[in-house]
This record gives structure tokens, sequence and C-alpha cells, in this order.
């Protein structure tokens, strides 16, 4: 069953086009003891998007996947995927999507081949067709020569490649991604990322969650900010970077405090923002364009020095600070604690 | 989807991964010989008494290899999270199940027949009613699973699932009936006894082997089956409960 609603959309010259939406969520609680990890939260996903879940750890990211997908139950609310309702039915639904957890699950005693063989034949996919598939993705991978080894022996960023490859084996029509690039290393990661941009460009719709602001920019279509079980908010990448088009924003480092310096400055200059990125560092942001001269003045009368100034593009960093009031240095240093590199 | 083909693969992704391993193996011979020598060496009253023995070694055998592998093969794999892989494949609880027990039972069978090689070459087993031994050892296998899997789901670590199962196996072997009749227990004992599916299990043997049973077979074997499903109902509904939260 398809569920086919009309929309208007903003982004189309159409305003009445036919959209198939794969996940509907409407008002989705969920709670463990006196914790409130999802938290009455409605989106829906549709056909062929790239939908992006950005938040810090303990958001309710993966608590939402694993509603989705049937490995946790919601306490109240709709989900449905694919047209099949998740709460009545969750293993009708299984059929169509592919699942690649924050950690590598696959058998630590079988070869890559063989994991991937086995996840085949979860689908029913029959024993040739398998094996025909485990080599192409294998060869799509670039793993082919470790095929025979078993999976023990792969080192992280191979053990989240063969993962990923495992939650496709059956072309899932939905692909849920939790933190695909946490803890590999920084040429995994720009392969994995290319490799999930490829399986979208193929038609694959796909949900992917991650504390990575600049992975979200740069492979979501739409994103849900989502903060201590809430989604704060939600819209297409282009619309949320919108409003920053117009800014000018200088990057300042100083040789004192710069959150005094911030102070002082706005008092001084009211018609620019000043915002403390570091104990060494603001930011100045304006409509305007920004002469420095008068600032650099300005700080060195008040006994500081410019040791570095920088333009800076608009990013998604910025709209993630200003809507969740969360500094995107929170979300880096979770990133360190995981082991990985953005 | 054709539902065997899962089932088929999971039953061989366990043996491969599991119950073909030359540990397993090892330990599924060497254990039932252990017990076989043990209890043939230590009665000293010949080979005569061989078939007395040989109903409870065959159910020792038999509980012992079931329950020690099902701790492998489910806390394990829900330790390691790839449990997880298996609920989210479409595929029924109940069948997913059946498959991952499937291979404890064959293993659980397969032991059984150490000590029946072992009698077959020092006494005549020729008086044996097989057409009862064989299907009361796979019951005794099923019931023996199953008691795995709800110890198993029970617990999160896989040494809470060897000594959980010891909390159930060791007084087994002294109440079921193995090697002494129940009628000999403390009359406050006995009642335990009934309570316990190796002793309606052991009944079967003793009767098959012996003709010493205490309860008519079709008795024997509706109480194990009736065993079979309430564990594996309560393990299904303690993994809906617990894992998929």
């Amino acid at each position: 069953m398809k569920i086919i609603e009309t929309i208007s959309s903003a982004d189309t010259c159409d305003p009445l086009i036919e959209v198939i939406n794969l996940i509907e969520v409407i008002n989705l609680t969920k709670k463990f003891d006196e914790v409130m990890a999802v938290d009455n939260i409605s989106f829906n996903l549709q056909q062929g998007e790239f939908f992006g879940f950005l938040g810090p750890n303990g958001a309710g990211k993966t608590t939402t996947i694993n509603m989705l997908t049937g490995l946790s139950r919601a306490d109240s609310g709709m989900l449905r995927v694919a047209g099949h309702d998740c709460s009545k039915n969750p293993k009708a639904a299984q059929y169509m999507i592919g699942v690649v957890p924050d950690e590598s699950n696959l058998y630590p005693e079988l070869s890559g081949f063989d994991n991937l063989c086995f996840c085949a034949s979860l689908y029913g996919i029959s024993k040739n067709e398998r094996q025909r598939r485990a080599r192409e993705l294998l060869k799509t991978f670039r793993l082919k020569e470790a095929a025979d080894r078993k999976f023990s022996t792969y080192s992280k960023g191979m053990k989240r490649k063969l993962t990923i490859a495992a939650g496709i084996i059956h072309n899932p029509q939905i692909l849920f991604l939790d933190e695909p690039t946490t803890g590999i290393d920084v040429a995994s990661a720009r392969q994995i990322r290319q490799l999930i941009a490829d399986l979208h460009h193929n038609g694959t719709t796909i949900f992917l969650t991650t504390h990575y602001i600049e992975e979200a920019e740069r492979l979501c279509e739409r994103i849900a900010f989502i903060v201590k079980g809430q989604i704060v908010h939600i819209d297409t990448v282009k619309n949320l970077l919108q409003p920053l088009q117009q800014k000018k924003i200088m990057l300042i480092s100083v040789s004192n405090s710069a959150h005094e310096l911030c102070n002082k400055l706005a008092g001084a200059f009211p018609d620019f923002e000043f915002l403390p990125v570091s104990a060494e560092q603001l930011r100045i942001e304006s409509e305007k364009p920004i002469r420095l001269s008068p600032f650099f003045r300005f700080i060195e009368d008040h006994n500081a020095e410019v040791t570095e100034a920088r333009r800076l593009s608009p990013s998604l960093e910025d709209i993630f600070v200003r809507i969740t009031g969360i500094g995107a240095s929170i979300l880096r240093k979770e990133t360190e604690k995981k082991g990985g590199a953005a | 989807m054709k539902k065997w083909l899962p089932f088929w693969n999971i039953l061989l992704k366990d043996m491969r991964a599991y119950y073909l391993k030359p540990p397993n193996i090892s330990w599924g011979l060497i254990f039932p010989v252990a017990w076989t020598s043990m209890f043939f060496i230590k009665s000293g009253s010949g080979p005569e008494s061989i078939p007395t023995l040989l109903p409870g070694v065959i159910a020792l055998s038999v509980l012992f290899g079931t329950t020690s592998m099902l701790a492998v093969t489910i806390t394990f794999e829900k330790k390691n999270r790839s449990f997880e892989r298996l609920l989210l494949a479409p595929v029924s609880l109940e069948l997913l199940m059946l498959a991952k027990t499937a291979g404890a039972i064959l293993f659980g069978s397969v032991n059984a027949l150490v000590p029946i090689i072992f009698a077959f070459f020092l006494t005549d087993i020729s008086k044996i009613s097989w057409i009862i031994v064989l299907p009361g050892i796979l019951l005794i296998a099923i019931v023996s699973t199953f008691l795995g899997l709800f110890i198993a789901v029970s617990v999160s670590e896989v040494f809470e699932a060897q000594t959980f199962s010891n909390f159930f196996r060791f007084p087994m072997i002294f109440l079921c009936g193995l090697f002494f009749p129940v009628d000999s227990l403390p009359v406050f004992l006995r009642p335990l006894s009934y309570l316990l599916p190796l002793t309606y299990g052991a009944d079967i043997l003793h009767g098959a082997i012996n003709k010493k049973n205490m309860m008519p077979f079709g008795l024997d074997f509706l109480v194990i089956t009736c065993f079979c499903a309430i564990l594996f109902y309560i393990s299904l509904r303690n993994i809906n409960k617990k894992w998929i939260t």
C-alpha cells in the first residue's frame, strides 16, 4: 500500500504535486523510565528523499530509528513505513527497509562474503542471486580483496563499509543510516559519504542520523534538528541557509578575553552582532559589508591585539547554533569522544 | 518469501559459526564420554549395569550439550548486537527462535549418540525399544534447548547464562530420577521432581531401555510437549518484552 498525498510545495513551480510518503510519523513519543527519549515528534519522508536527523548524543535519533525499524515500540503516536503501520505490524515494513546501525553488528566468525550472503538469505533471496549481489557489493565498496577474510579481522572503516553493504543487500527502498561515519578515519569517512551519495542518486530513500553538521549539510536535502527528544526545526537545507545568504561574517582572533570584548563591541557598534566563539575568538555578523579598521582600532584601544581575521561563509552550523542554542563545539567534542574524524 | 530459506540459513550459519567449531565438537564428544566413563566405571558392577545407567547418561549428555550452547548462540549474539540483525529481518519471531534453537536440538541429539555407541560395544542393547528411545531423545533435546533459551533470554551476559543454567542443571541430576528413582527421594523433594521436565524424559528412557517407567509413555510425551510449549512461549514473551522495548 502506498500513501499518496497532494501537497503544495514551495520548491516547485507546479503548485500541486503528487508526493509518495514512504515514512509518516505523527506525535511519536517514547519514554525510558523517567527519561523522555522522543517527545511528540512528527515528520514525513518522501520517496527518493535524503533526510537527516541532526542532534547531539542522547537527542533521540537512534530511538526514533529503532521505533521505525521495529527494534523498539512507541509509547504513543503513529508511525507508518511504506504504508505499513509499524506499531501494529513492524515485520511487514522490514522487507522494504535496510538498516545500518551505529555499531557494526555482523558476525565476527564469518567472512565478508559469507556475512553478505547470510544477510541476503534473511530476505529470502536465492543462493545464486545472493552470491552475485554479494560479489557486486564487495566490488562497489572496494572490499573484494578482503571478501574471504573473517569480519573480525577488518579495520573499523572496512567493518563500517561492509555493514552498509549488508544493509542494502536486498535492495531496500529506504535505508536507515545511524551515525555511519562516526569513529572511523577521515579517508574512510569520505569514501562512505560518497557511497551514500551514490546510493541516493540511484534512487534509494535515505534517513540519516548524524551529529556531524558538515556531513548533514553536504548530503541531506532536508534536515530536522532534534534536541532532547524534540524536533526544534525541520526544513530543506536550501531554506535553512536562505536567511544567511546576505549575511557577512568575519572571524576575529584576539589576544585577550573575547567574551569581554564582545560586550564592549556590542555597546560601541549597535548595528553589528558580536558572538564569542571561544576564549580568543569572536564573530562579527552584519547584513552590511564589514569594514575592519574601526573594529581593530577599538580592540587595540582596549588593550587587546588582533592576531587574525578571516571571512566566513554562512553554514548550517550557524543555523544549528541559532536554532538549538547548542554550540557546534559541543557536537565536535562528542565526535572526539567517539574517536571519529569529521 | 520462502520461509524455509531464512530458517535453513540461520541454522547453517549457527552450525558453521558455533557448533562445528573444534572446541564445541570436542566439548560435544568429551563431555558425554566423560559422563559415560565416570558412571560406567564407578558403578563397578560390570557391563550388566550399563542399561540401568544408560538413560541417565543419555539425558545428562543432552541436557548439558543443549543448555551450554544456547548461552553462546543467543546471549553472545545479543551482547555483540548481531542478534539485532535477525530482529530486523522480515522473519517472524517464532520462526527466528525455532531456527536459532534448531542447531542446539541437533547438537544435543548427536550428543546422546555417544553413550549409546559406548553401550553398543560394551553390552547387549538389542532389547532397547528404539521406536520410543529416539523420539524420547529428540523431545528431551527440544525441552532442554527451550530451557536453555528461557535462561538465555533472562540474562544479559554469557557468564550469567552459564551460572543460571547450573542453577537448573545440577539439581536436575539428582531430582529427575536419572540414576536413582524419584520414589527413593525424600517425600518433600518429590513434588519438585515432577516440576522438572527431565523427570519425564528420563522416565521415557528408563521405560524404553529397562522397561522401568513410572508413568505411561503417552503421559510422559504429553507432559514434555507441554513443557516445550510453555518454555518457548515464555521465552518469546520475554524477548518481546525485554529486547524489543
